[in-house]
């Protein structure tokens, strides 16, 4: 059994391709269960978003289950081969394969290293693999995983805190003015792509008040309405500039629009509430000698420019952090994984019920002196008999399960009834770090001393949760 | 019993002081936690040692700077671990917790034992101490506000975006919270001066002998009513508001510093 991860993503495709392979919401559902149909392709979820387009799947024989699903992401597009795709993917299996879906649910793989909207297209891909049964014990527990290992780095590094586009380091800086946005006033001096974005920001941001102006009164009117906003005439600017806390400017006027006497008169007017102006145009339409004014705070172009820089250097210093994490997560799940292998199980298995038996029939001949050698081979003798018919059904039925779409599920089951859960996966056998427990309770009612919780398999609980 | 207490909060505050400045400096947010913890701790500390020097000193009956002060720092305290609860806002502690970690070691160097040696005194005087030093509280959170003020200012103007800048608060927020210590401390110290004057008149018989403490008192109360009258119509706020603050606390000080001088101990 074998987690595999194909796709590929802005890093190794361009949009052309990302594009074509893209599964609309719509198709999701189809597409799952066409991926699910592929003989060897036991679980499957489906991630596609405009900057990647991600198959997770588990499998059983490694390089079949990458064929398969490189087949099936082939077929997506009609106008697509397989030897369109293959210099655009990437494969991964195993530890790679969760560590890369820790990393994307992270959005350390992201365009925009710490964005968030990546989590909430996964928790989606992974609502509907959950709904169409696509996903099982195994991607149920690392997509869960993954979503929780986001969280932690989201909550633990600094890693989305801060401001990457231009128009939004300006709504970051007037957050720094203003504690709240929602009683402020903002006006915006001509309407350039940036300033539109950054309006649009601090509306999303709770500003209600826009006051628009254009040279093109009729492109005000649009804008205002755009933007529930006052369209006001071009030539009342500098009247408005005292209402205003946040003002845009970004015209194409090669001079200065707003000079340092209006700011000044604005402030005595506004009895120094500060006001925060950002001039986006270039060249600059509001005169730098603003600067100096008490309360009034001017940031051009360049200021932006390199707040994001700065942030975007920040960023990357918090993703060193979260690639630890994602790390130490990986190994966290590996270990489990590991522990659902048939094999592993089946010496672990053996060696508990050897050492169990090897304990009782030594404590009984020690007391039992007066046996002859032939009585002594007949006491382990039958001890060996009824330890290894008491196993027998679990361990044919792993073997005969190991292939099945529910081995992984069997297998646990048996760790957890055996008690075999802190076991390490290979079993040394005879050794003595096996956990110290009163003899009576193993040959008793040994089962009654598991905790309450592990006599329910784990699977018992993903199904529950999967039809709810 | 108190002493011990006192100290035990001294040397919380010390290391609290030390941890909240090691977190301006940092960007990890833990240490904040750290800090609030060890923080809490020492004002739980510190209202034992008040209450058992309140019943230690029963029969002194007369408040002395070392109560003054001790009972300042408290309060202090208390402000901000109500404004902390409230607004999490953890950058507080690295201005406030110091400067109540100064007034306690001052407190400290005041501290008497032996009963006061002054005439017996009337509760008049308790609340005039009590009072006048909740007045102060309200301003030193102006002057804390004010000083944090000016930093975020700075470092907006010359757009230096540091660590601190991106702890320390919005600007309004900051001349809210200016705004808010002095519309509440301005009428406590009033009643603490009226309160004082009745004191006096008890004491010496007059309500005012305009000696130089009570001069700077009433200079310090007219700084402060201008402070508030100028916000409230002429737009005294933002920086000019944190810097009147800034200077109006150090007239504060100073004014406590002549209480010490003229009566070695004990407040009058």
């Amino acid at each position: 059994m074998h987690v595999i991860v194909v796709g590929l993503s802005h890093k190794t495709a361009p949009v052309e391709i990302r594009e074509k392979l893209a599964v609309p919401e719509s198709r999701l559902r189809e597409a799952l269960s066409r991926l699910c149909s592929y003989p060897g392709v036991r679980e499957g979820l489906l991630l596609s978003t405009c900057n990647r387009v991600e198959v997770y799947a588990v499998v059983e024989e490694l390089e079949t289950g990458y064929g398969r699903v490189q087949e099936f992401l082939a077929d997506t597009h009609l106008s697509l081969s397989s030897e369109h795709l293959t210099p655009h993917l990437y494969w991964h299996a195993g530890d790679r394969a969760i560590g890369h879906l820790f990393r994307v649910a992270s959005s350390l793989d992201s365009m925009i290293v710490g964005e968030s909207q990546i989590l909430g297209q996964i928790k989606d891909a992974f609502e509907v693999a959950l709904t169409h049964k696509a996903s099982g014990l195994l991607l149920n527990k690392i997509v869960k995983k993954a979503i929780s290992v986001a969280k932690r780095v989201r909550t633990e590094t600094k890693i989305a805190e801060t401001a990457v586009s231009v128009s939004y380091a300006a709504v970051e800086l007037a957050k720094k003015i203003f504690s709240n946005l929602t009683e402020k006033t903002v006006l915006l001096i001509g309407a350039g792509e940036m300033a539109k974005l950054a309006a649009r920001h601090l509306i999303a941001n709770g500003v209600r008040q826009v006051r628009i102006t254009t040279r093109n009164f009729q492109h005000g009117l649009e804008l205002a309405q755009r933007f529930n906003g006052t369209a006001v005439p071009f030539e009342d600017y500098k009247t408005e500039l005292a209402g205003a806390d946040i003002v845009l400017v970004s015209t194409g006027a090669s001079h200065y629009l707003v000079t340092a006497d209006d700011v000044q008169r604005a402030m005595r007017q506004r009895m120094s509430r500060p006001m925060f102006l950002i001039d986006i145009s270039v060249p600059r339409n509001i005169d730098p000698a603003v600067r100096p004014i008490d309360d009034a705070f001017l940031f051009d172009i360049d200021d932006l420019h390199m707040r994001v820089e700065q942030n975007r250097e920040d960023r990357l210093r918090e993703a060193a952090k979260a690639e630890q994490m994602v790390v130490e997560e990986v190994a966290v799940l590996g270990q489990w994984l590991q522990s659902l292998e048939v094999t592993p199980t089946i010496v672990a298995l053996r060696s508990r019920t050897e050492e169990l038996k090897r304990r009782e029939v030594d404590k009984i001949l020690a007391r039992l002196a007066h046996l002859s050698s032939e009585d002594r081979a007949a006491v382990e003798a039958l001890a060996s008999a009824i330890v290894n018919k008491m196993v027998h059904g679990t361990m044919v039925t792993l073997k005969a399960e190991a292939k099945s779409s529910s081995g992984a599920t069997y297998v646990d089951a048996a760790r957890r009834f055996f008690n075999l859960e802190e076991t390490p996966a290979v079993y040394p056998t005879g050794q003595s770090d096996v956990p110290e427990l009163p003899d009576e309770n193993i040959a008793g009612n040994g089962i009654g001393r598991l905790p309450e919780e592990s006599l329910v398999p784990h699977t018992s609980k993903e199904q529950g949760r999967r039809v709810s | 019993m108190s002493s011990v207490f006192f100290m035990l909060t001294m040397g919380l505050y010390f290391v609290s002081t030390v941890c909240y400045l090691a977190y301006l400096l940092r960007r990890a947010e833990t240490l904040s936690k750290v800090s609030l913890g060890i923080t809490a701790v020492g004002f739980a500390t510190h209202t034992v040692a008040l209450v058992a020097r309140m019943t230690d000193t029963a029969q002194a009956q007369l408040p002395t700077f070392h109560e003054a002060l001790s009972f300042f720092s408290w309060m202090l305290i208390l402000v901000f671990l109500a404004v902390e609860f409230r607004r999490q806002l953890h950058v507080l502690g690295s201005f406030i917790v110091p400067l109540a970690l100064v007034s306690l070691v001052t407190a400290a160097a005041f501290r008497s034992d032996e009963a006061s040696s002054l005439q017996p005194v009337f509760k008049t005087l308790w609340v005039h101490v009590t009072l006048s030093m909740l007045g102060t509280v309200g301003f030193a959170v102006a002057f804390v506000a004010g000083v944090m003020y000016l930093i975020q200012d700075g470092l907006l103007k010359s757009k230096r975006f540091n660590v601190l800048y991106a702890k320390l608060p919005a600007l309004d927020y900051l001349d809210h919270l200016n705004q808010q210590s002095i519309v509440m401390g301005f009428p406590l110290l009033t009643l603490g001066i009226i309160s004082g004057a009745f004191s006096a008149e008890i004491v010496r018989g007059t309500y005012v002998n305009w000696n130089p403490e009570q001069t700077w008192a009433m200079v310090t109360w007219g700084f402060y009513f201008a402070v508030l009258v100028g916000r409230l119509t002429i737009g005294w706020r933002a920086k000019r508001a944190a810097y009147l603050t800034i200077i109006g606390f150090a007239g504060v000080i100073l004014t406590l510093i002549g209480v010490v001088l003229k009566s070695h101990g004990s407040v009058s």
